[in-house]
């Protein structure tokens, strides 16, 4: 290895001419690797989303052609769809509750295990396991199962007095059974905040520690801002994630959003409208509107991150 | 997993010269005391799903009690027997095809473009990144109709060509992301020395980069393996004749006709749903935990 290192000046200046020919060969070769992905990315990706914008435009039952009826899909979806501006304050709600009490339990468990302990490499991955089996469909039956009335969950609160009965089929607690499914998979946030406070020096813990700052106060003023690009990072991510949320309010419900539509995320219905009614093109509508959404979330905070992301060795 | 814990694991206990041993054994023993609690909280589920697959129907549904008073097998003989038409080995295979099709094809496909974006240069390279990147964070519902219309033309609904030929296309973007990543990190040097030796770009990929690559290769294995297993939606979406039914879709279908008797049984199919995912992990836990600090991955 190391000797043919020392030949490389002898061939630093190559003849121009055949360069040329030589790159184009490597270009042509490059389009080879690319080859798959340029044939998916135009025949499953870029197609696909223009088709889809165009088909947002029309009545499309997939059985005969789309009829171009215009903006009259989105019109119906926010003036007289009540369905959909359910599915999208069920969504809201679920984002803004599932997301930070997950990140929450995360970063208060990375924080437990950010530790020289013996067995912390078989703890972390312990704590990893949820978020690995928490997308199946196996997990999603257990859940329905622990909060249906006379479930785990229901008679254990029932023990300590609070007789709430099954949240499964209470409209006000059903959502509350997906929050808690989602935030049971915080592990994988987990890990990466873990990632995250090993990289934070400990002259500077030292350091406030010498200035008299207490726990809480290291805490607000030393790991959450060398932790900030990291949160960021774990945001975006559970966010774009959340607005996606399929398989749990699907099985816990049987495919409908029950009880009185309590579990309809938005995807959910998206699913019901394209796949259960036909509605090709009403669906279409309502994943651009999902799209922007998401898109303009993700911009916003992005641009929020500005005041609060701290990157080390950036002058502020 | 939590009997383990207990005995120290040499790998990770290296003594750091950062940590005095002014905590003494109290404190730790309260932070593992603290530590297993969390965590037995947060796998009850689990082992209440395997335990419960073992109760006999006259416990299922009237006991709290986490082990099973009268353990059976009988709701796994009920499960290999027929759920529907078919046994539960039948839908085990048919997701065992449409994951191991999606590894073969995420390796491949992911690995080659992965060296294309991070070794080579063509025009358009940066827009096409660029693009690639876009379409990590796109929500799969954007394209969804037509991509399902594109196969329904194609006469491919109700065969696993919808669930395998885009892998084989390079649509899970976050692969190749990962692998340019990891090829960015290889020294250059050993492409040049290749290339001295005679290798064309070709040549620098098949003895080069794809041997070094093996780190990431098995990281995109084992995350498709494991998505493609759990995955719900693009199956329920594309497969509707239960011959063709994977097992997530078999367990569907059988929550909806089961009464409260067939819990069992349920039970049982559940946990061998989970069964590869578990023994995937237990395999390969530290792949999956570091693969998903280093490169943020999802789990």
């Amino acid at each position: 290895m190391t000797q043919s290192l020392v030949k490389r000046p002898e061939v630093v200046e190559p003849p121009p001419a055949p360069a040329t020919r030589g790159r184009r060969r490597g270009q042509g070769v490059a389009y080879l690797f690319l080859s798959p992905w340029i044939i998916g990315a135009t025949l499953l990706t870029i197609g696909p989303m223009v088709a889809s914008l165009y088909l947002s435009f029309t009545d499309y039952d997939l059985f005969e052609a789309p009829s171009w009826i215009g903006v009259e899909n989105y019109v119906t979806m926010f003036t007289a769809d009540e369905r959909f501006w359910h599915a999208t304050w069920t969504t809201t709600k679920y984002v803004l509750i599932s997301v930070p009490l997950k990140l929450g339990l995360a970063l208060a468990v990375a924080m437990l295990l950010n530790r020289q302990r013996s067995g912390v490499g078989l703890y972390r991955s312990a704590f990893y396991a949820p978020s690995l089996l928490g997308a199946s469909v196996s997990v999603a039956l257990a859940w329905r199962a622990m909060f249906s009335t006379d479930g785990t969950v229901d008679r254990l609160l029932s023990s300590v007095g609070l007789d709430l009965g099954g949240w499964v089929d209470q409209p006000q607690y059903a959502l509350y059974t997906l929050v808690a499914l989602a935030a049971w998979q915080f592990g994988a946030p987990m890990v990466i905040f873990l990632a995250g406070l090993k990289q934070v020096p400990r002259e500077l813990y030292e350091a406030a520690a010498i200035d008299g700052a207490g726990p809480a106060r290291r805490f607000l003023s030393v790991t959450l801002p060398m932790l900030s690009p990291v949160i960021l990072f774990n945001l975006v991510l559970e966010t774009i994630h959340a607005f996606q949320a399929f398989t749990g309010a699907f099985v816990v419900s049987s495919g409908r959003g029950g009880p009185s539509d309590a579990t309809l995320l938005y995807p959910l219905y998206l699913y019901q409208r394209g796949f259960t009614d036909f509605r090709m093109g009403y669906a279409s509508a309502m994943a651009w509107v999902l799209l922007v959404v998401v898109a303009v979330l993700t911009a916003l905070v992005f641009r929020s991150a500005r005041r609060w992301v701290f990157y080390a060795g950036e002058d502020r | 997993m939590t009997a383990a814990s207990g005995t120290p694991v040499s790998s990770t206990s290296k003594p750091s010269k950062a940590e005095p041993a002014k905590s003494g054994w109290p404190k730790k023993a309260v932070w593992h005391v603290l530590v297993i609690g969390v965590l037995l909280v947060l796998l009850y589920p689990v082992v209440w799903l395997v335990s419960t697959s073992f109760k006999p129907a006259t416990e299922v549904v009237s006991t709290l009690a986490l082990l099973p008073r009268d353990p059976t097998g009988e709701n796994y003989a009920e499960v290999f027997d027929g759920v529907g038409e078919f046994g539960v080995l039948h839908y085990f295979w048919n997701s065992l095809m449409i994951s191991v099709g999606a590894v073969v094809g995420n390796v491949l496909s992911c690995s080659l473009a992965a060296y294309a974006f991070g070794r080579l240069h063509f025009r358009g390279r940066g827009p096409m990144f660029g693009f690639m990147m876009i379409t990590i964070m796109l929500p799969q519902h954007v394209v969804l109709i037509p991509q399902y219309v594109i196969f329904q033309q194609m006469e491919m609904v109700n065969t696993f060509w919808p669930l395998v030929l885009p892998k084989f296309l390079a649509t899970d973007a976050f692969f190749i992301f990962l692998m340019v990543q990891f090829i960015r990190s290889l020294p250059r040097e050993l492409d040049e020395a290749a290339t001295l030796d005679g290798c064309g770009p070709i040549g620098v990929f098949r003895h080069v980069i794809l041997p070094l690559l093996r780190p990431a290769l098995i990281t995109t294995a084992i995350f498709t393996f494991i998505w493609t297993w759990n995955d719900f939606f693009s199956q329920l979406i594309y497969l509707n004749d239960p011959e063709m039914f994977t097992l997530p879709l078999a367990l569907q279908l059988f929550i909806d006709q089961a009464s409260q008797s067939a819990f069992g049984p349920m039970f049982a199919m559940s946990v061998l749903a989970l069964l590869p995912i578990g023994l995937f992990f237990l395999a390969f836990q530290r792949f999956l935990v570091e693969g998903v600090a280093t490169s943020g991955l999802k789990g």
